[in-house]
């Protein structure tokens, strides 16, 4: 199983370089056209995170330079290491179904202190792409079609998110940890 | 919620630098933190637009139309109370495609217009169906082939391997997806249609 996901992994981006241009070749589609038109689509995201960037970053660096950081960690540390979360994904954890572009921020934080493949960094990568902004999803899915008694599904949104990040924790450590 | 909470890291921190008399320290995090920032985003310039102009292709050679009709029957089994032919269903599917191959715009009006089929479907309008439960809880769940942004990131940092978590991220994103529907199905026994937005 583990080669598989390496397999994967090494693999997904050669492959889907190749075959989607294949199959846009196929089909017609003007393929370099539309891989301009997408990139520029592309740039404009980039450029729009940066106020978002700012205000995380500034807020995280207090936050941790500070010492903050460690008060919060070192009191949430006995729950959340039971479960199996690394104390320095603490925060990540926090904030990934509050806010996308803050979770974004700590993500980047995170690897520029610990460095992108060190253990920490592969995990906290891990955990970012495989969960979702839940409150932003429910806050705006419910919200367009006015339905106010939401029911279960945040309970339930919020287990799946758990589960993201435990067994984001648990498949790196069993893939890249010796 | 994310304003107070940015708030309260702001104010934590500068009265923890009060309190321990350091508090030069908040000035400075404050400049280096901006800056950061600024240089993470340039970094991400790059892999990020390669991303979408390689998405760019894929939407317009109907790829999504494909993946469509590829997870057709697990929709149909995810969503017993639409009816087989109700335009519901292809619009979940249409969204859930759209998630999967991270098509970041196109996700929430996608999501959105599923939203709206399902309202047409639901008896009382101001609770939500069972269906839109599942569907909000799936879509929270985070639908993940290729975490594009999480790629750039890591080849910003200068990453020796930035898709080495491709595969990892996979095997994540299918747990937390399962989880999402297995507390969906257990949540809803146990519900007292109690929790409001």
């Amino acid at each position: 199983m583990i080669s598989v996901i390496n397999f994967i992994s090494a693999w997904a981006v050669p492959a889907l370089l190749i075959i989607i241009p294949l199959i846009g070749i196929a089909r017609k589609v003007p393929v370099y056209e539309s891989f301009v038109q997408g990139a520029k689509e592309g740039f404009t995201t980039a450029v729009r995170i940066i106020p978002f960037l700012v205000a995380m970053f500034v807020a995280i660096r207090i936050f941790q330079q500070t010492g903050m950081m460690q008060y919060l960690v070192d009191l949430l540390s006995p729950v959340t290491s039971r479960i199996g979360i690394p104390d320095e994904l603490i925060p990540l954890a926090l904030i990934r179904p509050l806010s996308g572009s803050g979770a974004l921020g700590m993500l980047a934080a995170i690897i520029k202190a610990h460095g992108p493949d060190s253990l920490t960094g592969l995990i906290a990568s891990t955990m970012q792409g495989s969960t979702e902004t839940t409150f932003y999803v429910l806050t705006v899915y419910f919200g367009a079609v006015g339905v106010r008694k939401i029911r279960h599904s945040l309970p339930a949104a919020l287990v799946s998110d758990l589960a993201g990040f435990l067994v984001s924790t648990y498949i790196v450590y069993l893939v890249f940890g010796q | 919620m994310i304003n107070i909470i940015w708030f309260a890291m702001l104010a934590c921190g500068v009265l923890a630098a009060a309190v321990n008399g350091d508090i030069q320290t908040v000035t400075r995090a404050t400049i280096s933190g901006a800056e950061d920032a600024v240089k993470t985003a340039f970094n991400l310039i790059g892999v990020i637009a390669l991303w979408s102009g390689l998405i760019k292709i894929a939407e317009d050679a109907g790829l999504m139309q494909l993946l469509a009709k590829l997870i057709q029957p697990l929709a149909r089994a995810l969503f017993p109370e639409v009816p087989r032919d109700h335009p519901a269903i292809g619009a979940i599917i249409l969204s859930m495609s759209a998630n999967l191959l991270g098509l970041g715009n196109a996700c929430t009006p996608l999501g959105i217009k599923a939203m709206e089929e399902l309202q047409k479907l639901n008896a009382s309008k101001e609770t939500a169906s069972n269906s839109m439960c599942t569907f909000v809880a799936i879509t929270a769940s985070s639908l993940t082939l290729i975490p594009t942004t999480v790629i750039a990131l890591r080849a910003a940092a200068k990453s020796v391997n930035p898709t080495a978590i491709v595969g990892t991220t996979i095997v994540a994103t299918a747990a937390s997806t399962m989880a999402a529907i297995v507390a969906d199905y257990l949540f809803r026994k146990t519900d007292r249609g109690g929790m409001k937005l």
